[in-house]
């Protein structure tokens, strides 16, 4: 038996980034994989019961290799509205927002998060494997005076997700319910005494909250939410099952699903290009795209078999290829196995049967609709 | 814990010798490493294996495995029961989670094999 897609281990070994929580894990006894450059919890005890423990209970996530870039002082605002799709002009203090950086061809440079503190102080939370793309782009594009700073290595992040999030957080932040903490806001607070970027946000589809502490903090505040995670029958959860909770709920994932050469409207994200009255860095690109016509998009699949369809797999449809999977596993929660593809057929729509090429034989599978669950 | 009366491939599968019948399968300490299998794609009756080549995958959540033939024969059997219930390879690796038996072209092959104390002494090498 050997892992089909092994990395060369010598190469993990020397050179893995390691979180301010890798002794926690450790002494939980996780199982490690590369993610992005650094070593990460990939699992404690089974990627199906972590899983399955977020969407009825509760799971607790260290996330700290995730990168935070600040952007402050008199152009922030400025700077960071010129690199996103999105309407950063939207956001008011405490306000979070999704969005993406494109490069002048209207590729996707990253997805990140954007959160206001104030209009003088915005932080970019970004892709672990893209910090350094991520800074590069920012700094690169930076003429109206704003300070960047890389503060990935200060910042610790643990996310806390599934229905009993909210309960599990609010005895340790006595002054306030998260509960009236709505969705894509955040609030600075205190939780078990620990100054805390408090955020209602997630990539799993259930109701939860992402933390961001100092990295010194970040054991602090592991040790003191997990006893109560464990008596709410949740579990500490590893990168496989967060793969696996973001893709059932319809969450694309850079790397996999996007990159530098895709767009947003080919990957079902012209919802976060937002052209009107406003300028940014790929738009020309993305309006030409638009009127062209777009000749790929992304869609979601069910197998019906129990083949897996993995990253790669080529997509056919009346016996000419039609497209490739870009993320693909078994759905804990659906019992089947499912997936994303990018298809460059405009007429491919819900229930159609496509085939999916599996080490050579064809496997049956059906287009359904995004998100899974 | 690792029985004594099986050899090992060092690709962590076992085979089990009755004359010219070997039957085979992956270890609990492979399963343990793999967790949550999902689905196994086997050979089918007749086919030829060689020993040391790939004879099929496994596949968890995570990601796809490729399976060593420990010895080289034909397929005499496979274990249809996993196609619908792969769990059987992490609830039962030795007994119920059984892949194929092979009708054996060469038994001395076995002699190659690990015996089990090389595999345990082979997993405690790989894993520390």
């Amino acid at each position: 038996m050997g892992f089909r897609y092994a990395k060369s281990s010598a190469y993990l070994k020397q050179n893995m980034k390691r979180t301010p929580l890798y002794h926690v894990h450790k002494s939980l006894n996780a199982k490690f994989t590369e993610f992005g450059g650094w070593e990460m919890p990939l699992q404690y005890s089974s990627i199906v019961k972590e899983h399955l423990s977020v969407r009825t209970n509760v799971g607790l996530f260290d996330l700290s290799h995730m990168g935070e870039i600040a952007v402050c002082g008199q152009g922030a605002g400025e700077l960071v509205q010129k690199l996103s799709t999105n309407d950063a002009g939207r956001l008011t203090d405490g306000r979070v927002l999704y969005t993406l950086f494109c490069n002048e061809a209207g590729g996707i440079v990253d997805d990140l998060l954007i959160y206001r503190h104030t209009d003088n102080h915005y932080m970019l939370v970004v892709n672990a494997a893209n910090i350094e793309k991520d800074l590069a782009w920012v700094e690169t594009h930076n003429d109206t005076g704003a300070e960047v700073k890389d503060v990935s290595e200060n910042t610790a992040l643990i996310a806390l997700q599934g229905p009993k999030a909210i309960d599990i957080l609010n005895p340790f932040i006595p002054e306030r319910d998260v509960s009236e903490i709505s969705f894509f806001r955040f609030v600075l607070g205190e939780v078990a005494g620990i100054p805390t970027v408090i955020s209602r946000t997630g990539y799993t589809g259930e109701v939860g909250f992402e933390l961001y502490v100092d990295a010194n903090d970040a054991e602090k505040l592991w040790n003191a939410i997990y006893p109560a995670v464990i008596e709410a029958e949740g579990q500490p959860v590893g990168l496989g099952a967060r793969d696996t909770l973001r893709l059932e709920a319809g969450l694309r994932l850079y790397g996999m699903d996007m990159n530098d050469d895709t767009n947003p409207f080919e990957v079902g994200l012209g919802k976060f290009v937002k052209s009107k009255n406003r300028q940014f860095i790929g738009k020309k690109a993305l309006l030409r795209e638009k009127k062209k016509g777009i000749a790929k998009q992304m869609i979601g699949f069910q197998m019906l078999d129990r083949a897996v369809a993995r990253a790669g797999y080529a997509i056919y449809q009346d016996g000419g290829q039609v497209g490739e999977v870009t993320s693909g596993a078994p759905s804990p929660s659906l019992k089947c196995n499912i997936g994303f593809a990018i298809v460059t057929s405009q007429t491919i729509s819900e229930n159609d049967k496509i085939d999916i090429e599996i080490r050579g034989r064809m496997h049956p599978a059906k287009i359904v609709t995004v998100p899974f669950i | 814990m690792i029985p004594q009366e099986l050899k090992y491939n060092e690709s962590h599968e076992w085979v089990k010798q009755e004359d010219d019948i070997a039957t085979i399968g992956i270890t609990d300490y492979a399963q343990s490493e793999i967790q949550d299998i999902v689905y196994v794609e086997l050979p089918e009756v007749g086919t030829e294996l060689t020993q040391k080549t790939e004879f099929g995958v496994i596949e968890s959540v995570k990601a796809a495995f490729d399976l060593y033939a420990p010895v080289s024969g034909e397929v005499i059997e496979v274990n249809e029961s996993l196609l619908d219930a792969p769990e059987q390879v992490n609830e039962s690796p030795y007994d119920d989670g059984w892949f194929l038996k092979i009708q054996m072209t060469d038994p001395s092959e076995l002699d190659a094999l690990l015996d089990a104390d090389s595999y345990q002494a082979h997993i405690e090498a790989e894993h520390g």
